[in-house]
């Protein structure tokens, strides 16, 4: 006797079912897709895991297509990590552009110079504390809590890469963190590395459709960065020192 | 048998309050002058993203340099029994001490972040110098305090001879730990060579005996003490042969780079054409500091007068100083070379000679250490028995080695 008034009941207990069902889905949905979304931009490295020597993240600068005058690279780091762009001998600049003459045949060349995340970097090797550090997937950094500002990695940078914090900072990124007191560099915009997305510079290089610069696992033989530096000649910057760059130049 | 009998100083003179006032004043100025570039950041020295390191360095270098120098009078005594020095071991690693600690508050003072010190002291890069400096300094201090015991107390006397030793060996670990923060910065070219290790070395011992020379006269002169001549005579030979000796390195030094093609451009900066530099290397370094003191220290008439033999050691300060500046801010002027064989330009001041003035803060910094150095003295020579009541050749230099070591009590 249950049975029928049951199946009779059951469409509408079903509806409660789908009610109830369809609501916990779809509170369930609202609270998980903002994480969601986040992982998708995280990829496939969560706070949590630590960085892999498995990927060594590089750069190629193909000098052929970088211009003298264009500054995109530049303002686009200063815009991302905060920097004032000012010019003094005290302020910071964590990339800059070159422009090079050859003294004997004249021809000239543009190209950007920041940290060149060595495999043996020296500012590494001098550093007191071991603020200045490599990660695993070979970005070099500076741990800002223990830097005691001794300015030695300064001296021992072959590539005038790392400035110190002559002043107060004011209005930074919560993402990189910067401090009077403290040397600080290119961190290859680790941060966004971490989201799964290319440093400022290479973006607005690429944005500018000059795409001079690329970005990529030196490691992954697939990657765009390794078939280009497998194919052409490409040039260390003091290459003389040994200190395996990840910063590679195309066309000098 | 006890014929040196050490004293402390009276102390109680106008002279006496007068210079402990002066050097207090210049200390005060120097823990200001931190304390602004503290509050402000390194904005208001000189120093720059181009010259990261500047007055302050010259200073602390030179009183960490000539601090191990200035021990050497110590390790003359304990280590190659010369009984003549014996009486002036105590002096020496006074001084020492006071140089070392002057020249580190500059070092410590000078950092972007110096209230991270407890950071300093506990995290550890041993692959840096830097890092391994720190045990070496305070090392120093308490092998060189330990060595000072056993020559002022009379029952650790038969210890001062391996107290000396260990002291002797850990100051040239020392200041060969000083040559390498330059030695091992392979990417400039004013540094980089294994050289600098062993040319700091001697430079330490013609530094040190400057100073040695210089504080020794003053103390005993404005003491009123009866200091020989022979105590000086025989010093002032040794500074000849040390002054000459740092001279012989940076001759090698230079001459070997004049060799090396990559390296001319340089040479031809720090030697001639770098304005500021060539004329403190040539007119401050050599001359001043090295050809004239040894020129008045070697001359038969000039090297007996105390006042002159005086002016010789204070000129090698003045050329000592001239050469950390050369050393340290000639090397961070000259250019890096990224691209050798280019012309180079950006807005980051590369392929250009970077400029530095030292803004008063630092230079109050610097002379702040020198002036710790001195308070440190000048209290514990009263405070304690450091300086013998007399120095004439009888005291210092007729007797056995045995009878020194009772005397040193």
């Amino acid at each position: 006797m249950n049975e029928p008034e049951r199946s009779q009941d059951q469409p509408e207990a079903m509806s409660r079912r789908q009610f109830i069902g369809w609501g916990a889905a779809t509170a369930a949905g609202i609270a998980i897709a903002p994480g969601v979304t986040l992982f998708d931009l995280a990829h496939g490295r969560p706070a949590e895991q630590a960085a892999t020597n498995k990927v060594r993240w590089g750069m190629l600068i193909d000098t052929n297509q970088c211009t003298a005058g264009c500054n995109d690279c530049v303002t686009a780091c200063n815009t991302e990590n905060h920097l004032s762009g000012g010019l003094k001998e005290t302020d910071s600049q964590w990339i800059r552009k070159i422009e090079l003459k050859d003294l004997r045949s004249s021809k000239a060349h543009s190209l950007p110079m920041m940290c060149q995340h060595c495999e043996h970097p020296p500012c590494v090797d001098v550093c007191p504390t071991g603020a200045s550090f490599k990660r695993a997937d070979g970005i070099v950094l500076v741990d800002r809590h223990i830097c005691i500002g001794c300015r030695y990695c300064m001296m021992a940078c072959p590539y005038k890469a790392r400035s110190f914090v002559h002043e107060d900072v004011t209005g930074q990124n919560p993402d990189v963190p910067r401090g009077k007191g403290c040397v600080e560099s290119c961190t290859l915009c680790v941060h966004r590395i971490d989201r799964d997305q290319k440093p400022a510079c290479v973006e607005a290089c690429s944005t500018a459709g000059r795409n001079a610069m690329i970005f990529g696992d030196l490691n992954d033989p697939q990657s765009e960065i390794s078939k280009r530096v497998a194919t052409y000649a490409t040039t260390q910057v003091r290459a003389d020192l040994g200190l395996n760059v990840a910063v590679r130049y195309q066309g000098i | 048998m006890a014929s040196i009998a050490f004293r402390e100083i009276e102390g109680h003179s106008r002279g006496y309050y007068a210079l402990l006032g002066a050097v207090g004043a210049i200390t005060l100025a120097g823990l200001a002058s931190a304390y602004y570039m503290e509050h402000h950041g390194h904005v208001v020295t000189g120093m720059t993203n181009q010259i990261v390191w500047g007055i302050p360095h010259v200073f602390a270098v030179f009183l960490i340099v000539a601090a191990s120098g200035v021990l050497n009078v110590a390790s003359i005594a304990s280590v190659f029994g010369k009984t003549f020095y014996k009486p002036l071991a105590p002096l020496s690693g006074l001084l020492a001490i006071a140089m070392l600690a002057g020249g580190l508050m500059v070092l410590m003072l000078d950092l972007g972040r110096a209230d991270r010190m407890i950071i300093a002291m506990t995290y550890y890069n041993f692959k840096s110098i830097f890092a391994l400096n720190v045990f070496l300094y305070t090392g120093f201090f308490t092998i060189v305090g330990i060595y000072l015991w056993t020559m002022m107390e009379r029952g650790m006397n038969r210890y001062s001879g391996a107290a000396g030793f260990v002291a002797f060996i850990w100051r040239l670990l020392l200041t060969t730990g000083t040559g390498s923060i330059f030695g091992f910065l392979v990417a400039r070219q004013a540094y980089d060579s294994a050289l600098l290790a062993p040319m700091f070395i001697v430079m330490s011992f013609s530094y040190g005996l400057a100073v040695y020379i210089l504080v020794l006269i003053a103390s005993y002169h404005w003491t009123g003490r009866s200091l020989d001549d022979a105590v000086i005579g025989r010093l002032k030979k040794l500074l000849i042969v040390f002054v000459a000796a740092a001279l012989y390195f940076v001759a090698v030094h230079h001459l070997t780079n004049l060799y090396v093609a990559k390296q001319l451009d340089f040479e031809k900066f720090i030697l001639v054409t770098g304005g500021v530099y060539p004329l403190l290397f040539w007119v401050g370094q050599v001359a001043l500091g090295s050809l004239v003191p040894i020129a008045i220290l070697a001359h038969p008439g000039l090297g007996r007068a105390r006042a002159w033999v005086c002016l010789a050691a204070l000129l090698v300060v003045l050329g000592a100083l001239a050469q950390m500046y050369v050393t340290i801010i000639g090397g961070q002027a000259y250019p890096l070379q990224l691209f050798p064989g280019m012309q180079v330009s950006s807005t980051f001041f590369d392929g250009v000679v970077h400029p530095y003035a030292p803004s008063m803060p630092e230079i109050f910094l610097g002379l702040g250490g020198v002036a710790v150095a001195a308070v440190i003295v000048l209290i514990a020579i009263k405070l304690l028995r450091f300086l013998p009541e007399r120095l004439d050749t009888r005291e210092s230099g007729q007797l056995p080695a045995n009878q020194h070591n009772e005397a040193a009590a």
